[in-house]
């Protein structure tokens, strides 16, 4: 018995990924049973993430040996994939795609260059592409996080913005109540992990280390840098995609285009602003 | 008949194919009423929001003091062009907070004493420190009605300011606003849905039907034919359900 398990290790792996994603559907279709309507969207998550970590594991064998130039081209894939997906959860913002696009390059971009210069991160692809993956994975999730909450907070508020937009206000200043809880919002996540680490969590990084006889101080310390950068990234991407997503959210005349979502089917939607083409204003 | 103050020229917005509204051509004056009235979804609404530019006109013109409002910053005709909705929508902090809000977003400070003289002058003498949001829906309308007024406009929008409000509020702020419009020598434009309300308050109206101007006049010529006017509405504004 035991003997199999020895002898056929994919096999074994591949029976253990089964369980779990036939876990994590049960616990979807138990959500759709209470009207929480992600059993497909689960689904077709598993197959996917299944099939990309796969491939890419396939790709890290084939690039591993290369020059660390190699890595750029899959960090801007890596991106594009980010931004495509943090913007498709709040589709209804308009500029969603290209503010988590902006957010995202910048937060990433920003820390993977200043620590690859300190030196914390050396620039060969074995560093480059696993931690910038954290970093950009991370800067994802933050992004599409703020996008949301600010998506959904100004689509309830829209009176209060529209009074203050009577009263001549900034359109800046109307949202900015909102922006600030979005950004909050999306960096807890990010405040967490810093004060649970070695608590709560120990990142698989560090755990690697210290299999390796690595010095247990020094493999903390270079943890603590990685989440360090998670949030660092994240905190400029969350900053930088609100900044862009406040923008877009008004036509140059001020007028606001977030509507709530049941008011889609009537002549404020966004998709009905989108349609006019805003004039040329001050 | 003296210049209008604010004038729209055959302005229309259409939204997926559907015109909202409709080619409209009116004309408003100062130190007079026009109310604004017509079956649910015909645009009276939509209308007010072209006039300050909430919404973007995709034809026609709406000319304030004789200039193009497209021509005019949006702040600064959203300042001139003030409006009132059928919310007040406070701001959280206090009474004097609100009021002081408008003047603020072009760096005017009120003195504590141009407060209390806005509010003295729609009856809330006293209420600078209160909390906004402990107000009453009469009480928050005015508000609304004197924040508007901080910023000096030259026409006076109104979305329904009563439809909310019980009867006595609703009386309160009517004569409010009747009050303002003359002392202000303000242009008021005002949505309604109350046959009544037009009668005691309004100078002129004009009957709006799914986007475009049915009739427009003295209040009561309108009133007399809008009886003829099909409106197409289980609530035109003579029936009697429309008087609930």
């Amino acid at each position: 018995m035991f003997e199999w398990f020895h002898d056929h290790p994919l096999t074994v792996r591949i029976i253990q990924a089964a369980i779990v994603s036939g876990v994590a559907l049960a616990v979807a279709d138990y959500g759709r049973r209470q009207g929480i309507m992600l059993l497909g969207q689960t689904a077709i998550a598993i197959l996917r993430g299944l099939v990309q970590i796969i491939a890419v594991g396939l790709v890290l064998v084939f690039i591993l040996p290369k020059p660390p130039i190699i890595s750029l081209p899959v960090l801007v894939l890596m991106i594009l994939t980010a931004a495509i997906i943090a913007g498709r959860r709040s589709r209804n913002a308009p500029g969603a795609y290209q503010a988590a696009l902006y957010g995202i390059s910048l937060g990433s971009a920003s820390i993977i260059a200043l620590m690859s210069l300190v030196g914390a991160i050396k620039f060969s692809v074995e560093e480059i592409v696993p931690i910038g993956s954290m970093l950009i994975a991370n800067t994802m999730n933050t992004a599409a996080q703020a996008l949301e909450r600010f998506r959904s907070d100004v689509a309830s508020h829209v009176g209060p913005i529209e009074a203050a937009l009577a009263l001549g206000a900034d359109p800046a200043t109307t949202v900015r109540p909102y922006v600030r809880a979005a950004a909050e919002s999306a960096m807890i996540p990010r405040v967490d992990n810093l004060a649970s680490l070695g608590i709560v969590w120990i990142p698989g990084l560090m755990a690697g280390m210290l299999v390796q006889h690595g010095n247990p101080i020094e493999a903390a310390i270079y943890n603590f840098s990685v989440i360090a950068m998670i949030y660092a990234s994240s905190g400029i991407a969350a900053t930088a995609t609100l900044s862009m997503v406040r923008h877009r959210a008004f036509t140059p005349a001020g007028q606001l285009l977030i509507r709530p979502a049941e008011a889609k089917a009537n002549p404020h939607s966004p998709s009905a602003y989108r349609k006019l083409a805003p004039t040329k204003s001050r | 008949m003296p210049d209008p103050i604010l004038k729209t020229e055959a302005i229309t917005r259409e939204v997926s194919g559907r015109r909202i509204v409709d080619g409209i051509t009116m004309q408003a004056f100062r130190g007079q009423i026009l109310a604004i009235m017509g079956p649910s979804g015909s645009g009276k609404s939509s209308f007010l929001r072209l006039l300050n530019r909430l919404d973007e006109p995709t034809a026609g013109s709406v000319l304030l003091d004789n200039t193009d409002t497209k021509s005019l910053p949006p702040r600064e005709l959203r300042r001139r062009v003030g409006m009132v909705l059928q919310s007040p929508f406070l701001f959280p902090g206090t009474v004097a907070d609100n009021i002081a809000f408008g003047p603020r977003q072009r760096n005017e400070e009120f003195t504590p004493q141009q407060i209390d003289q806005l509010l003295d002058h729609v009856r809330l003498s006293g209420y600078a420190d209160r909390d906004a949001g402990r107000l009453s829906g009469g009480e928050a309308q005015r508000v609304s009605v004197a924040r508007t007024l901080a910023n000096r406009p030259d026409v006076l929008l109104l979305d329904e300011p009563t439809s909310a409000l019980d009867a006595n509020a609703k009386n309160d702020v009517e004569r409010l606003i009747a009050r303002i419009v003359i002392e202000h020598n303000l242009a008021c434009i005002f949505v309604t849905h109350d046959p009544e309300q037009t009668r005691r308050m309004a100078a002129r109206l004009m009957i709006l039907v799914a986007g475009k101007l049915e009739r427009i006049g003295s209040t009561a010529e309108v009133l007399q034919m809008a009886r003829e006017i099909p409106l197409g509405s289980s609530h035109p504004p003579n029936s009697p359900s429309s008087q609930r």
